[in-house]
C-alpha cells in the first residue's frame, strides 16, 4: 500500500523541496502539488511527489492520525507501510492511501464525518 | 447490534500524536462504529432486496475492512465486495513480460517495489534479476531519472499504478528527462474499469464505494458521468473505519431512496474538482487506449499510454520488445488462478483451491497475493469474511 504521508517542508529549490518526515529528511518533487508551498508548510507526499498542500486547519489531525499508525503493533501492516513510505524503501505504486488531508483551495463541499453522523440522526 | 464486538484494533494503543490523539480515536470510536453499523442494518432492512451488494474499488479499503474486522459488524443482507482496486494486481501479464524482455535484453529496469514479484507469463522481474538482469526498485519516478542521469546505459521506468502515480510520471516526462531515460507505461485509469465491472451481470453491484485517494487527484465531480452511465450510485469514502462505515451508510441511504447520484463522504480530503494542476499534467502526457486488466476484462479507454508528442521517451516506440521467448513452460497454476474473478467481485480468495496452499505471499501464483493491496494477501494476513 502506498499511503500519502504528510511532512513539513524545510527548504524549497524550484520544483524540489526538502521535507521532514518525523525526523527523516527526504527530497520531494513539487510538480504535482495543487498550491505553491514554502518552508514551514505541510504537504502530502505520494511516491516522492507532493499531491496536496495541507491546510493549517488540518495539520494537527493529519499528523496525529499518522503518528498513531506508526505506533501500532509489530504486525500492523499500516505501520509497516508507513515506515516504508517514510524511509523510501521501495514503495508500492498505487492510487491508494489518501490520508485525511486537505480541502485544498476549495471550501469543504460536503459534510465532514461529524456532520454526516448528525445528518443521519445517529446519536453518538 | 450493540452486542457485537466493537471495532477490533481500534482505538489504537499507539504512540500519541503531537496533540493527544483524540482526532484519531474519533475515527475509530467503537460506539460510533456500532451506531453506524446499526444504521446500516436498518437501511438494508428497508431496501426491498434479498441482498444489497456494494463494491469498493481500493486495496486500502479492503485492508482497513479486513484489519478492523468491519465485515463482522455489517448486516447479513449486505455484501461488501472487492473490486479492481489494486494497481499491481491489474497490471496485465504481457505488460510484465515486456518489462522482463527489456531487462533480459540488457536494459536497466526501474520500478516500484511490489512489481518485482508479480508473475509474468514465465518470469517476474525478480526472476530476471536473479538471472543477472539489472532491475532496480525505486521509490519515485524522479529516482528513476536520477539513475538515468548517472549512467550512459538505457534506463526504463516500468510505470504502474492508477491516477495518483500516473500524475508523477507525467511530471517527469514533461521535465526534459535525459536521452537514455524511457517510460514503459502500464498506468491505468480507474473509472472505465468501474463502468465495465458494474455492467457485468454476475457482478450485480448496487453501489460503489469509490477510492478517496484517486479522487484526491481527480475530484469527486468526475464520478457524476459514471453514475449516469452505470445507473449506480457512488460514494467517495476514506480509509479509517468510521470513514468506511459512514460511506457505506450514505451509499445505502441512496440505494434505499433510489437516488442515483455521487456523494462525497471524505470531504476532509476530496473536493469536487480535485488537484487540477496534476490532472492537467496527466492528460497532457497520457491518453487512454483500450486494453486488458489482468483477469478482469478488456476495458475500453482505461490504459494510459504516452501521447505521440512524447514518443521520444516511449520505450515501446524505441525498442523492439520481444516477448515471444517468454512462453511459460508450465502455466497450470496460473490457469487455475482466480484473481480476475476476485477483482471483479465474483469470488472470494477462499474460493480458490490454491489460497494459502500453493499460493502464499512467499510464493505467489497470482498478483493478488503479491501486493499489500491485493485481496488475497490481505485475507492471508487478516482473514476476510468471518464466519459468525
Amino acid at each position: 500500500m502506498c499511503l500519502g504521508v504528510p511532512g513539513q517542508v524545510t527548504q524549497v529549490d524550484g520544483l524540489t523541496a526538502d521535507v521532514d518526515f518525523w525526523g527523516v529528511e527526504k527530497e520531494v518533487r513539487l510538480d504535482t502539488v495543487d498550491e505553491p508551498v514554502e518552508p514551514g508548510d505541510y504537504i502530502l507526499n505520494h511516491v516522492g511527489f507532493a499531491i496536496r498542500r495541507i491546510p493549517e486547519s488540518e495539520i494537527d489531525e493529519t499528523l496525529t492520525l499518522y503518528e498513531s499508525m506508526m505506533g501500532g503493533g509489530p504486525d500492523d501492516m499500516l505501520r509497516e507501510d508507513l515506515i516504508d513510505e517514510v524511509e523510501a524503501a521501495g514503495s508500492t505504486p498505487s492510487a491508494s492511501g489518501a490520508p485525511p488531508g486537505d480541502e485544498g483551495a476549495e471550501p469543504a463541499d460536503a459534510e465532514d464525518a461529524e456532520d454526516l453522523l448528525e445528518e443521519l440522526d445517529i446519536d453518538v | 447490534m450493540s452486542d457485537r464486538e466493537p471495532v477490533p484494533g481500534g482505538p489504537t494503543g499507539g504512540v500519541a500524536g503531537p496533540s493527544d490523539g483524540e482526532n484519531v480515536l474519533e475515527f475509530r470510536d467503537p460506539e460510533k462504529a456500532d451506531a453506524l453499523a446499526q444504521r446500516a442494518e436498518e437501511l438494508v432492512a428497508d431496501i426491498d432486496a434479498d441482498e444489497v451488494s456494494i463494491m469498493h474499488v481500493c486495496g486500502s479499503h479492503e485492508q482497513s475492512i479486513a484489519k478492523f474486522g468491519l465485515r463482522s459488524m455489517l448486516p447479513d443482507g449486505l455484501d461488501l465486495r472487492m473490486g479492481p482496486g489494486c494497481p499491481v494486481c491489474v497490471t496485465d501479464m504481457p505488460e510484465v513480460d515486456e518489462a522482463v524482455a527489456l531487462a533480459n535484453a540488457g536494459l536497466t529496469i526501474t520500478t516500484y517495489g511490489d512489481m518485482l514479484h508479480v508473475p509474468g507469463t514465465a518470469a517476474s522481474l525478480s526472476d530476471a534479476r536473479a538471472a543477472g538482469a539489472d532491475v532496480r526498485v525505486v521509490y519515485s519516478a524522479a529516482e528513476a531519472v536520477d539513475i538515468a542521469e548517472g549512467t550512459d546505459d538505457d534506463v526504463v521506468f516500468f510505470a504502474t499504478g492508477f491516477e495518483t502515480t500516473a500524475a508523477p510520471t507525467a511530471a517527469i516526462v514533461r521535465d526534459d528527462p535525459p536521452e537514455n531515460f524511457w517510460v514503459l507505461s502500464a498506468h491505468k485509469y480507474v473509472p472505465p474499469a468501474m463502468e465495465v465491472v458494474a455492467a457485468m451481470p454476475e457482478t450485480d453491484v448496487d453501489g460503489f464505494l469509490a477510492a478517496g485517494n484517486a479522487a484526491t487527484i481527480t475530484g469527486w465531480g468526475l464520478f457524476e458521468e459514471l453514475v449516469d452511465e452505470t445507473d449506480t450510485p457512488i460514494t467517495v469514502g476514506g480509509f479509517e473505519p468510521l470513514d468506511i462505515l459512514a460511506g457505506l451508510v450514505v451509499l445505502l441511504r441512496d440505494i434505499r431512496d433510489g437516488e442515483v447520484t455521487v456523494r462525497n463522504a471524505y470531504p476532509r480530503c476530496v473536493t469536487e474538482r480535485g488537484n487540477e494542476p496534476a490532472q492537467n499534467q496527466l492528460w497532457d502526457v497520457f491518453t487512454t487506449e483500450s486494453g486488458e486488466w489482468r483477469g478482469i476484462a478488456h476495458i475500453p479507454d482505461a490504459n494510459l499510454v504516452l501521447q505521440d508528442e512524447y514518443a521520444h521517451v516511449n520505450a515501446r516506440e524505441q525498442f523492439e520488445i520481444d516477448t515471444a521467448s517468454l512462453a511459460a513452460s508450465d502455466s497450470s497454476l496460473v490457469d487455475d488462478c482466480i484473481c480476475g474473478d476476485i477483482m471483479a467481485g465474483r469470488a472470494d480468495p477462499t474460493d480458490c483451491d490454491m489460497f494459502g496452499e500453493e499460493c502464499t505471499p512467499e510464493d505467489p501464483v497470482g498478483a493478488c497475493m503479491v501486493s499489500s493491496e491485493g485481496t488475497c494477501k490481505i485475507w492471508h494476513e487478516y482473514g476476510g469474511r468471518p464466519d459468525l
